[in-house]
């Protein structure tokens, strides 16, 4: 194969590592979403154990307040962007173009290139802590605490980070849209297309309209921080709430981002298991998009305490309250899938039903503190930390793990143990009710968030000692499964094509999947095209001999983009000068990957 | 294409709220357009270092008294040049997607180097404009008017630029030997997409900034 | 794990769990008896805010209720048994309308109420009001009183039954002020203004102090910056502001008078004490009566001679993030903190300017 002046030749070795660099299947990149997500997640989890560790007592001498306080940040940013987000992306890497009937994702080069620059963000984030300390300013990083006046160089890295992480959402949103209109296989109309999908569809669309935003607020704070301006500071004519209009308006779609694809999970966990198609398939997606634009609406409902004015506030706290309503209707039909099944107690359909009633707990407590005169005695105090906790742990994260374990015998081959998985699901159960039950009452008692430290007669010691013993069960219950991984991947494989009797399209190909996922692009006749197929005793067609299956090749250029994306964020943190080297890499890398021949 | 142009009007659309939400708040020069100011206050933000020396030279006494005339930064007809440049541009760029179509080889090539060079004399009066302004006294730290005027202008220009590099890539790759591969008519019309779009964007700044007055 | 067993663990967590919820509703209520309680109020707006917390709290415990014992049925009376085919339906359309309108009947029961009192609390605040100027500070609360021409910090003093105007500002960073039993919280925003008020009940008057605390993060101390607020009576209220609006005492013991010179040298550079050469400076907190407040360092320690030198010799170990290396002097106001003075004055002389602070009563 000839090759164009100045590029390397596609990889040929078969080198694992290399073979993993340069790879473009969606499969593997799925993989490598979930394993680096996953260690993110650990490491996400050791931070919320040091800091419960502090108040497991009042005036607790753990770690410091500067300490904490980075903790407390980098908690939230290595779970929200490193952890469920990516381990979001990991399932629809692995997932959409199976479930839709193709044999891969729309531009699988920019796929790998979301993932090498997802890992370059992360590992800059997470860097912070060895370099001058952690961004230590919450999450939301408020202004004008953010500015260079009051923070170090951790808030650098927040803003760097997170907007090299937002090149990478931004590239893989585009792709999974582009994938998810263009790609699906013949008979799969937009309304049969699975619920994992939908709402995975509209995740996208979310990502690709919230996250300019948030680069703008970002890029304005770079300025403010870094070049004299004075976007968000007062002193210099700037308005601090600009920053949280900015953040939020980005910050609440994203919360959606984080909760929609488990929603997306349990659609497709619930019918499986109760052996019966998802009850109100339609209003499922419709609730899902309604939420989708409801988001939008409700950005203000974080600042009912910044001097909105009547007027805002009861505007923002109608559209807040209206979102209960979507989000209802999906519960209800959730459960409805149930009414009248046969439901086999797996530990995924665990998972799943569990989700149902944990989301519905932070669900409930989210319109509680919808009304603003509420929110005034509730907002930043631990009734929030619970709230949220129920939606990302019992909601997205449980999510998650049903998903794991729903889909861990199609990308492995093996099925997860079940006593295991029994043993997982129980304590991370009894540890997230545990832990963050006994926060509505600390909050109801007046303790406010993000404390270091607080004082013995205050009635808060008790349930602070609870919730830290609670957050080590929910640590336990992680480690079962880590446990349960292992003692899995040593077994000989086991699962067949589709040992759930599952209805999607994923079920009708090998498990794992080879690597052109379909020999025959199945024909779509129904929601449940693996069932239709059963029930009409159709057998997947074999291939005609002789058809030859396009597979891009693999390629060195997304790692090499992504490292030239990576020098261009390090030069605000050093010296100007690696921005400058980033650049002609970045053309290089450009150059080499349209001239790469695709063929 | 269309996914990723949405995005970028989330971009540009916070970038000019901000522009906007700043604009009510300018009280001191170098203003966007003629405006009057009482001179004892003037006086007052010199001698506070509020604003440089320079920035008040813009200023002078009015046939009122104790009324200063400050004029406008904005030089609408230089602006008004460079504007029908980066228009003319969007028409060269018409041409090139139609000699791509059409498979006109030499015709998409002659246009396509056209749209590039119309982009770099824009990126030419954008440079002047900036350097222009530096030297009147409005730098990003001056104002709210300055940051927010350069952050977006800027990263219109930056759009300008990334939008000359692809077109010029295109270029560069239509001289292989294989061309443009089997479908240049797609990758050009791409190309020309992105480009309009950001010359729309440019209609908007050009309106809301230079011409709808303070 | 059996069937059975299965059946047998979801019907002791369906027991359990009936027998947890009013035990979860008691240990709610018993929340009431701690000092920064949200759910006991003692002032027209914390009363109206609870009237609409007790409609929303009530919907949310029915919902809560029902929808765990729904999916708890659901689970059970559903499970996989011999002999049971699924049911294949796809939907039911009167069900479904049915369960769209019970969420907006719920919503709109919650808004209904949530907007009259956002009507009733952002109008504007009673003429008679007694105007309170509250300043958030790097870690410490500034109150002022500008018709009394009292200034006072980390305790506020009010009256029961008299309507308090506080207008909320920040040198610094955002932070939050919030008393749970007399105000919900609005933030204190750097470049803005925000109002709230409040009348304290009739009988809310006592001895012992209302607890308040910032509620935004604010940096290091955070978590450290806190604040009192005393309800008194007519007599006593006046009593309090007539000493507050006296000049500072005189100190009687020896010791004492040795500090109130060292106080000139030392520590005038910040803080004010009327009636003495002290008196410049404005952005430490006013010491003037500071013997007559209950607590020191922003309600984290109480006020005591031991307490005081701890803090004057060593004040970034009580309270981590005010070394002097933090210090912003190029800001309009500066930020300045409390220096560690065991590294300037010997303890002698630090325990001389606590004599001192202690008869400042």
């Amino acid at each position: 194969m000839a090759t164009a002046a100045g590029t390397i030749a596609a990889p040929t070795t078969e080198s694992v590592v290399w073979s993993w660099i340069t790879t473009v299947d969606h499969k593997r990149i799925g993989a490598l979403y979930g394993v680096t997500a996953f260690i993110f997640f650990l490491i996400g989890g050791v931070e919320a154990l040091l800091i419960r560790t502090q108040l497991a007592v009042p005036n607790g001498t753990v770690i410091d307040a500067q300490l904490y306080n980075q903790l407390f940040t980098m908690h939230a940013l290595t779970m929200i962007f490193l952890a469920i987000m990516p381990l979001g992306a990991a399932f629809f890497n692995y997932m959409v173009p199976l479930m839709i009937g193709a044999r891969d994702v729309a531009f699988p080069r920019l796929n790998a290139l979301s993932y090498w620059i997802f890992l370059f963000g992360g590992l800059v984030l997470t860097s912070s802590f060895f370099f001058g300390g952690a961004p230590d300013t919450g999450w939301f990083a408020y202004q004008p605490i953010s500015s260079s006046q009051f923070a170090g160089s951790g808030m650098d890295f927040y803003v760097i980070g997170l907007m090299i992480l937002g090149i990478s959402s931004l590239a893989a949103a585009l792709n999974f849209a582009v994938t998810i209109i263009n790609l699906r296989a013949p008979g799969m109309t937009m309304m049969r297309l699975p619920v994992f999908i939908w709402m995975t569809f509209i995740v996208m669309f979310l990502l690709i309209l919230a996250l300019p935003v948030l680069t703008v607020a970002l890029i304005q704070m770079l300025f403010d921080r870094q070049f004299t301006t004075s976007f968000f500071l007062p002193d210099g004519g700037g308005d601090p709430i600009l920053w949280q209009h900015l953040f939020w308006v980005f910050g609440h779609p994203e919360v959606y981002i984080l909760i929609l694809p488990a929603m997306g999970v349990v659609s497709e966990v619930l019918p499986t298991f109760s052996r019966k198609p998802l009850f109100g398939y339609a209003a499922i997606v419709f609730a899902g998009i309604a939420i989708g634009f409801l988001g939008w609406a409700v950005w203000s409902h974080h600042m009912f305490t910044t001097g909105l004015g009547a007027v805002q506030q009861a505007v923002f706290s109608a559209s807040t309250m209206a979102i209960g309503i979507p989000t209802g209707i999906k519960v209800f039909n959730w459960l409805a899938t149930m009414w009248g099944g046969s439901i086999r107690f797996t530990t995924a359909m665990y998972f799943a039903i569990a989700f149902v009633a944990m989301f519905t707990i932070g669900g409930i407590s989210g319109v509680m503190h919808a009304s603003p005169p509420v929110d005034q005695q509730q907002q930043d105090t631990y009734f929030i930390v619970a709230h949220i906790h129920y939606v990302l742990v019992g909601g997205a994260l449980f999510g998650v793990f049903s998903g794991l374990y729903y889909w861990w015998p199609k990308m492995t081959g093996r099925l997860l143990g079940e006593t295991l998985g029994k043993w997982n699901f129980w304590l991370m159960f009894a540890g997230l009710n545990i832990a963050f039950f006994p926060m509505h009452f600390l909050g109801v008692s007046g303790m406010p968030r993000r404390i270091y430290t607080y004082d013995p007669n205050l009635g808060w010691d008790f349930w602070n000692l609870v919730a830290t013993v609670g957050a080590f069960i929910l640590a336990l219950g992680v480690l079962f499964f880590i446990i349960n991984v292992f003692k899995t991947q040593q077994r000989e494989p086991d699962a067949g094509d589709n040992p759930w009797d599952a209805p999607t399209l994923e079920w009708a190909t090998t498990s794992p999947p080879p690597e052109h996922d379909f020999d025959v692009i199945p024909e779509v006749h129904s929601r449940e095209p693996v069932w239709y197929m059963r029930d009409h005793n159709m057998t997947t067609p074999d291939p005609e001999p002789g058809t030859h299956i396009h597979l891009p090749p693999p390629s060195y250029y997304p790692i090499i983009i992504a490292f030239g994306v990576l020098l261009l964020g390090l030069g605000p943190l050093s010296h100007l000068a690696v921005t400058a080297l980033g650049v002609p890499v970045i053309i290089y890398g450009i150059w080499g990957w349209t001239l790469e021949p695709t063929e | 294409m269309w996914i990723f142009l949405g995005s970028e009007c989330l971009f540009f659309g916070s970038l000019i709220a901000t522009y906007l939400i700043f604009k009510g708040e300018i009280d001191l020069p170098p203003f966007p357009s003629e405006t009057f100011i009482e001179t004892a206050y003037l006086e007052e933000a010199v001698a506070s270092g509020e604003i440089t020396e320079v920035a008040s030279h813009l200023c002078h006494e009015s046939s009122e008294a104790g009324i200063s005339v400050c004029e406008g930064i904005f030089d609408i007809p230089l602006t008004s040049q460079s504007t029908f440049v980066l228009l003319m541009s969007s028409v060269a760029m018409v041409l090139a997607v139609y000699g791509a179509q059409h498979n006109r080889p030499m015709m998409m090539k002659f246009w396509l180097l056209a749209t590039m060079l119309l982009g770099v004399i824009f990126l030419g009066y954008q440079v002047y404009e900036f350097r222009t302004f530096g030297q009147e006294g409005l730098t990003l730290e001056t104002s709210q008017f300055g940051a927010s005027f350069f952050v977006l202008t800027g990263f219109h220009g930056t759009h300008v630029a990334v939008g000359v590099l692809i077109l010029g890539s295109l270029l560069l790759a239509s001289f292989r030997r294989r061309g443009l591969g089997s479908e240049p008519g797609f990758q050009v019309e791409t190309a020309g997409l992105y480009w309009h779009f950001v010359d729309i964007v440019w209609i908007v700044i050009f309106t809301v900034l230079y011409l709808i007055p303070a | 794990m059996t069937e059975e067993a299965l059946l047998r663990i979801s019907q002791r967590w369906a027991r359990r769990l009936l027998i947890l919820a009013p035990a979860a509703l008691t240990i709610l209520f018993a929340a009431c008896s701690d000092p920064q309680t949200t759910i006991e109020p003692r002032s027209d707006m914390t009363e109206a805010i609870q009237g609409v917390y007790e409609i929303v709290f009530w919907l949310s415990m029915f919902v809560f209720v029902a929808i765990m014992l729904l999916t708890l049925w659901l689970a059970v009376r559903y499970r996989e048994q011999p002999g049971r085919e699924a049911i294949q339906i796809h939907g039911h359309q009167r069900l479904e309308i049915l369960w769209t309108i019970i969420p907006v009947a719920i919503v709109l029961i919650m808004l209904v109420p949530t907007w009259q009192v956002i009507a009733d609390t952002t109008d504007t605040p009673p003429e008679n009001s007694m105007v309170v100027e509250a300043t958030g500070k790097q870690w410490w609360f500034e109150f002022k009183y500008p018709d009394l021409g009292i200034t006072t910090a980390n305790e506020l003093h009010v009256q029961a039954g008299r309507p308090v105007h506080v207008k909320l500002y920040a040198d610094d960073v955002i932070h939050s002020f919030w008393i749970p039993q007399l105000a919900g919280k609005v933030d204190m925003v750097p470049g803005h203004e925000n109002d709230l008020w409040f009348t304290p009940n009739d009988d809310s008057a006592r001895e012992e102090a209302y607890l308040g605390q910032c509620v935004e993060f604010c940096g290091a101390s955070h978590a450290n910056m806190r604040f009192r607020v005393f309800v008194h009576d007519e007599a006593g209220f006046n009593a309090w502001a007539e000493n507050e609006l006296s000049d500072a005492l005189e100190p009687t013991t020896e010791l004492g008078q040795l500090g109130a010179t060292l106080f000139v040298v030392r520590c005038a550079e910040c803080h004010t004490v009327r009636g003495t050469a002290a008196s410049i400076a404005d952005f430490g907190p006013d010491l003037t009566h500071i013997g007559s407040r209950e607590t020191i360092a922003a309600g984290i320690l109480d006020n005591n001679f031991e307490n005081l030198v701890k803090w004057i010799s060593n004040p970034a170990e009580i309270k981590p993030g005010i070394e002097p290396e933090n210090d912003i002097i190029d800001k309009d106001p500066p930020l300045r903190f409390m220096r560690a003075f065991e590294d300037e004055i010997s303890a002698e002389d630090i325990q001389a300017i606590a004599q001192y602070l202690t008869e400042l009563k």
